[in-house]
């Protein structure tokens, strides 16, 4: 459903709006746009919480869900990039209904262009690797002892894809000779 | 020295180390943007403690959700726990997690993979 979405969209100029309209349409239970503050991680999450308990989903689906959901939304928070001359960030953050009883957790945000490469090769990695591997390359940089500048471990996509099970789907738009948007999407 | 006594938030454990007793216990949600401004504090304490422990230090931690920040303090934490054990002091994590919570279990195998320093799970019922 997603892959269709971005291949529809792959051959026309980036467009926020339309591709936001495009991933909220059917089967959305949240959605969210804009900038990424503390609080509003917390409150989504309370609403993520919220909202599968009234579906009377199983606690197990709701604390693997809870628990991608703060990484990706802290991913967010971190790594996102406001665009040359915006003060605000634009940022994109989906939970949906998704094929076979599951849920898809979507995010979507502008990153400077220098930083492509670098993401793509990990999540490549990333997605190269199966569970076992997974939890031998959370160890080795659990185990190492260096933060990034802005506190992040280095752990969150590597623990994403192995509390999901499933492939990391994502894809850079180009938007301007500085900039990317980058979506991300997971299925649990 | 002094206890530390740190009520929880929605994004930040309750936290209670007292040397007097040893014991040491982190109980609820760690799920900061910011873990190192909450941990280093803690793991501070625990340099100071690790030069006068108590005869056995009993660590308890019950974390419902813990984000991957949180998940290198929380090694920093125990890595000063090693350092005692590793002085021939008295030591046991006791890692509890939720029936059915597997993900937390294999959190707390992997951190039992990494240090050696004795670790009982223990599953609580609901």
């Amino acid at each position: 459903m997603f892959k269709a979405i971005i291949t529809e969209l792959l051959d026309m100029s980036f467009e926020f709006t339309e591709w936001y309209a495009e991933v909220v349409k059917n089967d959305t239970i949240l959605n969210y746009k804009g900038a990424v503050s503390k609080d509003d991680i917390a409150e989504l999450l309370a609403k993520i919480e919220i909202e599968l308990e009234r579906k009377d989903e199983d606690i197990k689906v709701i604390r693997k869900i809870y628990n991608i959901a703060v990484e990706i939304l802290q991913n967010l928070f971190h790594h996102s990039d406001s665009l040359k001359g915006e003060d605000k960030k634009v940022c994109a953050f989906i939970l949906k209904d998704f094929e076979d009883n599951k849920y898809a957790l979507i995010t979507g945000n502008y990153i400077k262009k220098n930083k492509l490469r670098l993401l793509k090769d990990r999540l490549d990695q990333i997605n190269f690797l199966n569970s076992e591997e997974l939890k031998v390359l959370y160890k080795i940089v659990l185990n190492n002892q260096q933060f990034s500048e802005k506190g992040g471990g280095g752990l969150g996509m590597i623990d994403v894809a192995r509390k999901s099970g499933s492939k990391i789907l994502y894809n850079f738009y180009e938007f301007d000779n500085d900039y990317y948007f980058y979506t991300f999407s997971v299925a649990i | 020295m002094d206890p530390i006594k740190i009520e929880g938030t929605r994004k930040t454990p309750e936290v209670r180390f007292d040397s007097e007793t040893g014991m040491i216990e982190i109980e609820g949600r760690s799920i900061p943007e910011n873990s190192i401004e909450f941990y280093k504090p803690l793991v501070d304490w625990l340099d100071e403690y690790s030069n006068n422990p108590t005869k056995k230090t009993v660590v308890n931690i019950k974390l419902e959700y813990f984000n991957t920040s949180s998940s290198k303090c929380i090694l920093d934490v125990f890595k000063k726990l090693e350092t005692i054990f590793k002085n021939e002091q008295d030591v046991v994590i006791n890692w509890y997690y939720e029936e059915d919570d597997e993900d937390m279990l294999e959190a707390g195998e992997d951190y039992q993979s990494i240090l050696k320093i004795p670790f009982k799970m223990i599953e609580m019922e609901e």
